[in-house]
């Protein structure tokens, strides 16, 4: 690269007293503006804002900068503002780089000003010898097909593959069971409202059996993924063929599982202890009993009847740590049906606390805990086993404080909801974390809840977590409108700054390509050569720092620019 | 001692003339305590209104009948005025009360008082004294 008259500007930001509380920008200021290269510097309340943008422009234009550091907040806030602002002005924005000096700098140091200055110096002055070398970048314009792949005809797969249907885009909705419906199907009402999920879930499968964008694989699986947002290559087996097809994002909904009862030896193999989901077929109307309730064991209807919640929610030692988030609203709901087909029932609902957070939920759990024959006892159950036809549950009223022993027909346990099995092994195909319990993990819990990390592939329902119905929807519907907006560019970019491969260097050792997270890297068989597919990669710089050739280098992150940067890292403050 | 806990007990006579006497729903409580938290008499009650509550839904009369509560309960209403599930606690206290007197046994037997206290009493004390309190 030849070499170029460099016409540097600094701008630090105050942050308000977050960064000028602590370190001295105006002495920052006057010292780097001695710095060779730099010919403006200036400080600013907040130049995020658009006095502080303005501040940016002018000086660009007027002193004709070449590169341009922003003393500011981490990257992952205003990078990007920073960079538009750059070429608003017509530099290129790869010309434009962050010197961190608040999370890395006046936050850590609040209690030594000196030292916080001398660093925020060497922070910026590093920054300054990185940019010398930075190359003006443009984005990269990768392919994108606009059709979209929907895992899972749960009720959170029919909903994205719907929206993204009748938003005029190309669906395959692959399901695993023989129909679509998922565990909704096997509900017999639904909270708070008491309708039939068949009521709406039947007409939204017809919907989609008939959808002239959506091509549905039953009985099938997804049995590889490669390739990258925008251009991805599936396989789907159906039972021993195997499909391609090519597509452009990924919507993930396999859905969720009960807790297997064996995890909980309180709860011992009786055919009169049912779990809810059974419990769900026990009060369905249009299955086994026709709306009897009946218990399994002999047929008799129970007059007397434990619903257990928590059961191994909210219990790290034997169950999961968390909430599954539905139980207390099932529960009730459970124990209303049941008192209106038994007339002369009494129910008991052991529980620990009343968890009913959505519109009209509170509602309905008060008219059911306030409802005759219904008994709400505030105590996890300590042992329940069988005593002749009957069972006996052990429990305790933490609110009286008494001990208590409920002799009954039938018991319901509210199990965990947790990932299915197979979740793991799908997230491992489609090269997206799960978390500790195998739920989806989201690229950011508040700001990006239906992203995965990788990018094109969308979370929706209770594989990602716990949740009920209405909140499945509202997370397809959101991972629906994120494909949309995908499908909706005319082209798609991708960042430029990534690892790219001296062929000369290169001896094709292939140490980086299992470092690689993103599996951006393979090796040329012919040429003997690494190759980066700069559309997956995600510019982490792993690969980089392994290669011991040095072949592997990062754009605007070279080991030149690095060794630069070392050089004055050490000269300001330690 | 573990208590059993079944139908019969919770539809017990006991809980049926509570329910009958306050003409309340006993099981809108839901504990949340504010009637025990107000209470100008809670502080000398051995079991606070709340859990005179939680006894009546699960039926559990002895625990009542051995407690000083219904009698210390000054009938001022704070209970009622603050319920937030609209239960007239003061009336449960009263049908508590009623169990008891209606079987001609008295909490206070005027009968038995001191000349004393009789005489240092004001009336208007005496008299509704012997209202809540007498068969």
């Amino acid at each position: 690269m030849a070499k170029r008259e460099e016409r540097i500007g600094v701008f630090v930001c105050h942050c308000g007293l977050n960064i000028a509380g602590t370190v001295d920008v105006q002495r920052v200021v006057d010292e780097i503006k001695r710095y060779p290269g730099v010919v403006h510097a200036e400080h600013y309340m907040y130049m995020c804002s658009d006095p502080g943008q303005e501040l940016m422009r002018k000086a660009i234009r007027e002193k004709g900068l070449t590169a341009v550091v922003n003393a500011n907040c981490s990257p992952s806030l205003h990078e990007r503002t920073f960079r538009r602002v750059c070429a608003s002005v017509g530099l290129n924005p790869y010309r434009c780089e962050i010197a961190n000096i608040r999370e890395q700098c006046s936050w850590p140091h609040t209690y030594d000003k000196e030292t916080a200055t001398k660093k925020a110096l060497a922070i910026i002055k590093t920054t300054v010898e990185r940019l010398r070398l930075n190359m003006m970048l443009t984005p990269l314009v990768i392919p994108l097909i606009k059709r979209a792949l929907v895992i899972g005809g749960g009720i959170a797969g029919i909903q994205a593959a719907l929206d993204i249907a009748n938003g005029g885009y190309q669906v395959i909705l692959v399901e695993k069971e023989a129909s679509l419906g998922g565990h909704v199907m096997e509900l017999s009402a639904t909270f708070p409202t008491l309708e039939s999920p068949k009521d709406f879930l039947i007409p939204r499968i017809d919907e989609v059996m008939a959808h002239p964008n959506i091509r549905l694989y039953l009985n099938s699986e997804v049995d590889a993924v490669s390739g990258y947002v925008g251009s991805f290559n599936v396989k789907i087996r159906q039972k021993t063929k195997i499909v391609e097809e090519e597509i452009g994002a990924i919507v993930t909904a396999p859905g969720f599982d009960l807790l297997p009862r064996e995890k909980l030896p309180v709860y011992p193999d009786d055919p009169d202890i049912v779990d809810g989901l059974q419990f769900e077929r026990i009060l369905s109307p249009e299955r086994l009993t026709y709306g009897k309730i009946k218990r399994p064991s002999d047929g008799r209807v129970p007059q007397d009847i434990v619903f257990i919640q928590c059961a191994g929610s909210r219990d790290p030692e034997h169950g999961m740590p968390y909430c599954s988030r539905v139980c207390c609203m099932y529960t009730a709901k459970q124990v209303l049906l049941y008192r209106k087909a038994v007339l002369e029932g009494q129910a008991y609902v052991c529980y620990m606390d009343i968890r009913s957070d959505a519109k009209g939920y509170e509602e309905f759990f008060q008219q059911v805990m306030s409802h005759d024959g219904v008994l709400y006892v505030r105590g996890n159950v300590s042992r329940a086993f069988r005593d002749g036809d009957k069972l006996k549950i052990w429990t305790v009223d933490t609110l009286s404080g008494k001990s208590l022993e409920i002799t009954a027909d039938m018991v319901v346990l509210a199990l965990a909801m947790v990932s299915r099995p197979g979740t793991r092994e799908l997230a491992r195909k489609l090269n997206i974390s799960v978390n500790e319990h195998g739920f989806l993990t989201e690229a950011h819990i508040k700001l990006r809840p239906v992203e995965s990390l990788t990018s094109g592939i969308f979370l929706a329902g209770t594989a990602q977590w716990p949740r009920d119905i209405p909140d499945t929807i509202a997370s397809a519907s959101a991972a629906a409108s994120k494909v949309l907006s995908l499908f909706s560019r005319k082209e798609l970019l991708h960042e430029p700054t990534t690892a790219h491969v001296d062929e000369e260097v290169c001896s094709g050792c292939g140490v980086c390509v299992p470092v690689c997270t993103y599996k951006a890297i393979s090796i040329d068989e012919n040429k003997k050569v690494a190759v980066v597919n700069e559309a997956l990669c995600e510019g982490c710089g792993s690969c980089a720092a392994t290669c011991p050739s040095k072949a592997m280098q990062h754009r605007n992150w070279s080991h030149r620019q690095l060794l630069a940067m070392i050089d004055v890292a050490g000269g300001g403050y330690v | 001692m573990r208590v059993e806990l079944s139908s019969k007990r919770l539809r017990s006579d006991f809980v049926k003339k509570i329910a009958e006497l306050s003409g309340q729903n006993l099981y809108l409580c839901y504990q949340c305590g504010k009637c025990s938290a107000g209470c100008p008499m809670g502080f000398a009650m051995d079991i606070l209104p709340n859990q005179i509550m939680r006894l009546v839904q699960l039926g559990l009369e002895e625990d009542i009948a051995n407690s000083k509560t219904v009698w210390l309960c000054a009938s001022c209403l704070t209970c009622t005025v603050r319920c937030p599930r609209g239960v007239d606690l003061s009336r449960v206290m009263e049908a508590l009360r009623l169990l008891t007197l209606r079987k001609n046994k008295n909490y206070v037997e005027p009968s038995k008082m001191p000349p004393e206290t009789v005489a240092d009493l004001p009336q208007i004390a005496l008299v509704s004294g012997f209202r809540k309190l007498t068969s």
